[in-house]
Formats: C-alpha cells, structure tokens, sequence
C-alpha cells in the first residue's frame, strides 16, 4: 500500500484509477482495460516527475518524514554485514531511538550509529519517535570512544526530528550528553561519514554528525529548528511552517550551496519511498567512496582537517 | 554670565529635573517588586539587596566589576557576513541586527575582554541577552574563537558567561553550525593545558547549553538561572503534565548534578579568582593585595572629587 502526501493527491486519484480498473478486468475477465490503464500509468509517471522536479522547501519536508521511506535499520540490514549491535549508555539505560554496533562494510570493519524512528506503531514508541534522550547521546559517545581506540572508521545516519523534550531528559542533562556527543565526534581520531537519510532536526542531529563528510538524501532535510517551531517564534503562528521552511533553507540543495553539506545523493524519481532498494544501493556507494577518500588520513590529520572544516563556516553565505 | 548662571544653576536645575523621572533613578525588582535606587543596584550588580533576585547585567558592566580595577581590553572579533541566508520573516534579519545594535550599542550578542582576576591574566567571553536574546549565530561563533586564540596566545584561561535563548534562527543551519564551531573553540583552550570555566547565567537554553556551556572544566550557575535544552512550555506541551516547582533551575541542576556550584554574582569575581588560582597551581591570593599591580594613573587634581566610576576593586 502506498502512502500518499496530502500534495500528492491527484497522484493518487490516477494511480487509484489505474489500480481499479485492472483489479475489474480480473474479475471480469474478457475486457481489455489494460491500453486505458497504460495510459493512466503513463499520466501517473509524468505527473509524479513533475511534482518532485520541483519540491517547495516544505514539501521536502513533507518527503523527509514519509513514513515509507527506509530507515537506519533498512541500511544496516542492507548495507553492512555481521552487525553487531552494542547496546547501553552504562550510566542509566539504553535508548532504543540510537541503534549501534560494529559491522562490517565492503568487508572492512565499521561503526555504525543510526538514530531510528521504527516503521508501525509499536516500534515507534519503542524507539520514541526516533528522538533520543540523553542516553542515546551517551551511548554514541561511548561507541564513538570506542572506534577512536581502534581506529575503526565511523558511519552515521541521521534521522530525527530532535532530541527528546521531556522532564526526565532534561533532568538527566540532555544538553550534556549532545555537547559531550558533539565533542566526541570532534575528537575521533579515525573517519566519520555521517549521511542525513530524513530528518536532521537541530542539536539532535549534529551531536552525531560533526564528522569529516556529510552526505545528504537529495530530499532529505537538515534544520536548527523545525519549520513549525520557526513558524511559532517568528511569525506568531505556527501554520506559517511553509513560509519559515523557504527561510531556513533547510534542503540539502541550499546546504550544499552554504558548504555545510559535500554530497547529495539522488533519490530515485518520486523520492526514496518509491524505490527504497535503490536508495538503499545509492546511499551505500556514497558511504563507501567517502570512507575511501579518507582512509589514507592519520588520526592526527582527520582532527586537524575536522576542525578546520568547521572553523572556515563562519564565511559561508548564500548572498 | 558668571559662575551662579553657568554652573550652579543648572546643577540644580538638573536635580530637580531628574526627581521628575523616577524612572530612571528606580528600578523595580524583578523578583519581589521592590524598588531599588539606581547606585544601589550598580554597586549590587543588578541584584535585589532584599531578596537576591539575580537580575539582567550587561556584559561591559559585568566586566568591569570583574576584572582588577576594572581594567580590561576588549578583543577585537571579526565580523560575521551579514545576512548569510538572506533570512525574512515578519521583518528582514538585518533590520532586526540593526534595531538590536541601535538597542544595545554593541555590535552582536558576545562581548571578549582580557584582564586580571585576583592577579591571573584571563579571557572572558560574556553573552548579552539583551542582544537579540544572546542568540547564538555566527558571530557568537565568532566571538568564542576569537576568546580561544587570545587565550591560547596568551597562556590564559577562559571564562564564559553564557546567556542566551537559543539559536539565531535567522542564520538557520549556520547557527546549528555553532555548536561543532564553538566546541571546537573550548577544545583549543584544554588542549592548550588551560582551564576553561562556564558561568550558566539566565537563561541558557537550546543549542548553547548543548554546547559550550556543558563543556566547561568547572561550570558554575548564577542563583536562580532557567538552564535547559528544551523550554519549560515545549516540555509541557509534549508530556502534557505541569512540571515540579524550580524546575530546570540552576539549583535543580546543581542537585541533579549537572554544576559543580551556585554562586552569588556579588561573590563570582572571588569564587573566579580562587578557582583560577588553583586550577593553575598559583599561590593563594593575599588577602587585601587588591588591584594587582595594574599600573594606576595618577589621581588628577580635580577640582571638584567626581564619583570614581567603574573601580571594581
């Protein structure tokens, strides 16, 4: 069953009636539907190139939430052999929103950190919407400690709408635990690719991704704030989320532009939910040349660089 | 023309005018509505004399008291592109920078200063609050590096007010940006062998807490400081249930163990000095070895004793 966007509704109306009318000729038998159909089909293509040829800030917002999209388990499961999941902040529990552990890539050891947002019901409260308390950031930290004593190189994949607000996060120090995350993934001593797959929502999502490179999904998002939440504080309002999502310049487009983000990785035609395999394959070459490309570096080298990285953003500028 | 027209009248003049505006002699305070005159809540550092209340301070006026006699030189910050993103809401961003700058007369959110405190040479970094809510953009980014390369160079700790409501929103990503830029920044100073303290003043929220402001060697909080990640309202709307008195305050954080201290900012200066000293293996402070040995100008001989502005000491 393919889940529709609310702009994806003349979409669905052809597809629908595509569906319909080749589930009649079953029944019916005899008729030949199927010229009509191809020609629905071909509408269908033509209309769903359209629309995301031209995806308005909030409707990449839109797609980067879709549910159907694949999810950091989808890439672990598909990407990277002998997983290895290591689990626990050792302090307070472990936090089902951040999946990490050892595993294997092109037969090269890695550590791969994933924050996960779980794809039906039961699974998304269990991971919590995907939005980490302070032990999700601590036990990156920890496994982000542990690679640096190894020098096993570091893959995120990003995916949250922000770190968990609630009373028992802010009393265990949320803040705490993403600026010690962040200042892990600073100190690395071996390389870290971390690739935005669907949301990148603010302090939760940086405290995994100040790495070497950051990849993005072609209509994937990458914010400091949520474009409801921006709509909120600055227009009073927070149905104005379209206006604040063009004024965040969120897209990975922009971010490319401003240096904040290397790559885009292209989604397939009708975004990542609709071919999710290819997506899948697409994200991996990239984590693969990008680990590459830095695995001559020593330890010393990929801080310097790292630093450096972040140091020369205070000129980036669209204007 | 003679010395009655020119001087003393209006003198009092001036008296009468200014018992016609009281307020701008009278400040209420913000805790217990109790007016305090205007020498008082300087010499108090705008904090209520009858119940402590910790109110705004500015980040010149915290810095003279701070600093030996007052003294210190401000570090010059380069400046941030100005409207990286080209940013428009309800009004364009640098309309809303140059309202603010006309506002505070400083040029952005984060003042860097260097001097004596209690004798140790030491970078400070104070977030205005009054600047656009001491949101953090570019140039607090900024601000930050320029205090870590002063402190570096000049073999000085580092100390940082933080105060602030979160990220400049206007600088979108360039201010989550900050937070990698600005740990960066305190990871130069500790790699350097130097201490680096934070002070949480109210309120530090968001991304600031989330970055510089945790990741202090020692971090102290002023009393009664709002210090979180998340505000109290987003907390509430998402769990749905009021939150416990004090919550999120400087002592629950202190109890929930995430400050070494709370200290009165009428006592920060000694608490600052004592700790730097130590932190550096310095010998104790004399007691009463006051102004270190800044050199003083020589007391002019004024004709008339006018009020010695701004000697913290």
């Amino acid at each position: 069953m393919q889940t529709y966007l609310e702009f994806e509704k003349d979409l669905a109306d052809l597809e629908g009636k595509a569906a319909e009318l080749r589930a009649m000729a079953r029944k019916g038998g005899g008729v030949d539907v199927e010229g009509e159909a191809k020609l629905l089909d071909g509408k269908a293509a033509a209309m769903l190139a359209d629309l995301y040829a031209n995806l308005d800030p909030w409707r990449k917002c839109l797609v980067a939430r879709h549910p159907d999209r694949p999810h950091a388990i989808d890439y672990i499961d598909a990407l990277f052999d002998e997983f290895t999941p290591l689990a626990g902040d050792r302090n307070f529990a472990e936090d089902a929103a951040v999946i990490g552990g050892l595993a294997r890539l092109d037969d090269q050891a890695v550590m791969v950190i994933g924050q996960e947002k779980g794809n039906d019901t039961k699974s998304r409260i269990e991971r919590n919407f995907g939005m980490a308390r302070p032990e999700g950031y601590r036990k990156a930290a920890r496994l982000l400690a542990l690679a640096d004593r190894f020098g096993v190189p570091v893959v995120t994949l990003i995916d949250t709408p922000g770190a968990y607000p609630g009373k028992g996060a802010e009393e265990r120090g949320q803040a705490e635990a993403i600026a010690r995350s962040t200042e892990m993934c600073l100190r690395l001593g071996a390389p870290l690719v971390s690739v935005v797959i669907g949301e990148g929502g603010s302090g939760g999502a940086v405290a995994l991704a100040a790495g070497d490179r950051v990849v993005m999904l072609e209509h994937s998002i990458y914010s400091v704030i949520t474009p409801e939440g921006c709509a909120s504080i600055l227009w009073k309002n927070a149905e104005k989320m379209r206006e604040a999502a063009a004024a965040l310049r969120l897209t990975a487009q922009d971010l490319r532009k401003l240096g904040v983000v290397d790559r885009i990785v292209k989604e397939p035609v009708g975004g990542a939910q609709r071919d999710r395999a290819a997506t899948i394959r697409a994200v991996g070459e990239a984590i693969s040349q990008e680990l590459a490309s830095l695995s001559k570096k020593s330890p010393a080298e990929l801080r310097a660089a790292r630093r450096r990285r972040f140091l020369e953003m205070g000129d980036a500028t669209l204007a | 023309m003679n010395w009655i027209s020119n001087y003393v009248r209006p003198k009092i003049n001036s008296l009468f005018s200014r018992r016609e505006m009281p307020e701008n002699l009278w400040a209420k305070c913000e805790g217990c509505g109790q007016m305090i005159f205007h020498r008082e809540m300087a010499e108090g550092l705008s904090v209520c004399p009858s119940c402590d209340h910790h109110m705004a301070i500015r980040p010149r006026d915290r810095m003279t008291a701070l600093f030996d006699g007052g003294v210190f030189v401000e570090i010059k910050v380069p400046e941030a592109p100005a409207d990286p993103l080209q940013f428009r809401d309800q009004k364009r961003y640098p309309d809303r920078l140059r309202e603010a700058r006309k506002e505070t007369g400083e040029q952005e959110a984060m003042l860097v200063a260097q001097g004596a405190i209690g004798g140790v040479q030491t970078v400070v970094a104070a977030q205005d609050f009054s600047f656009m809510a001491g949101s953090m953009g570019v140039a607090v980014g900024n601000a930050l590096i320029a205090a870590a390369e002063a402190a570096t160079r000049a073999g000085a700790p580092l100390v940082v007010f933080c105060a602030a409501g979160g990220a400049r929103m206007q600088e979108g990503i360039l201010s989550l940006m900050q937070m990698p830029r600005t740990t960066v920044a305190l990871e130069m100073v500790k790699e350097a062998g130097l201490p680096v303290i934070t002070v949480l003043t109210h309120p530090t929220t968001g991304g600031v807490t989330a970055s510089y402001a945790m990741l202090g060697d020692v971090q102290i909080a002023e009393p009664g400081a709002l210090i979180c990640f998340a505000g109290p309202r987003v907390i509430e709307q998402t769990i749905r249930e009021t939150l416990p008195e004090g919550f999120q305050r400087a002592e629950y954080l202190l109890e929930h163990g995430m400050l070494d201290m709370v200290v009165d900012r009428r006592k920060m200066r000694d608490e600052l000095a004592k700790l730097l000293r130590l932190l550096l293996r310095l010998p104790p402070r004399i007691h009463g070895d006051l102004p270190a040995p800044t050199p003083e100008p020589a007391a002019a001989p004024a004709p008339a004793p006018a009020p010695l502005k701004g000697s913290g000491a």
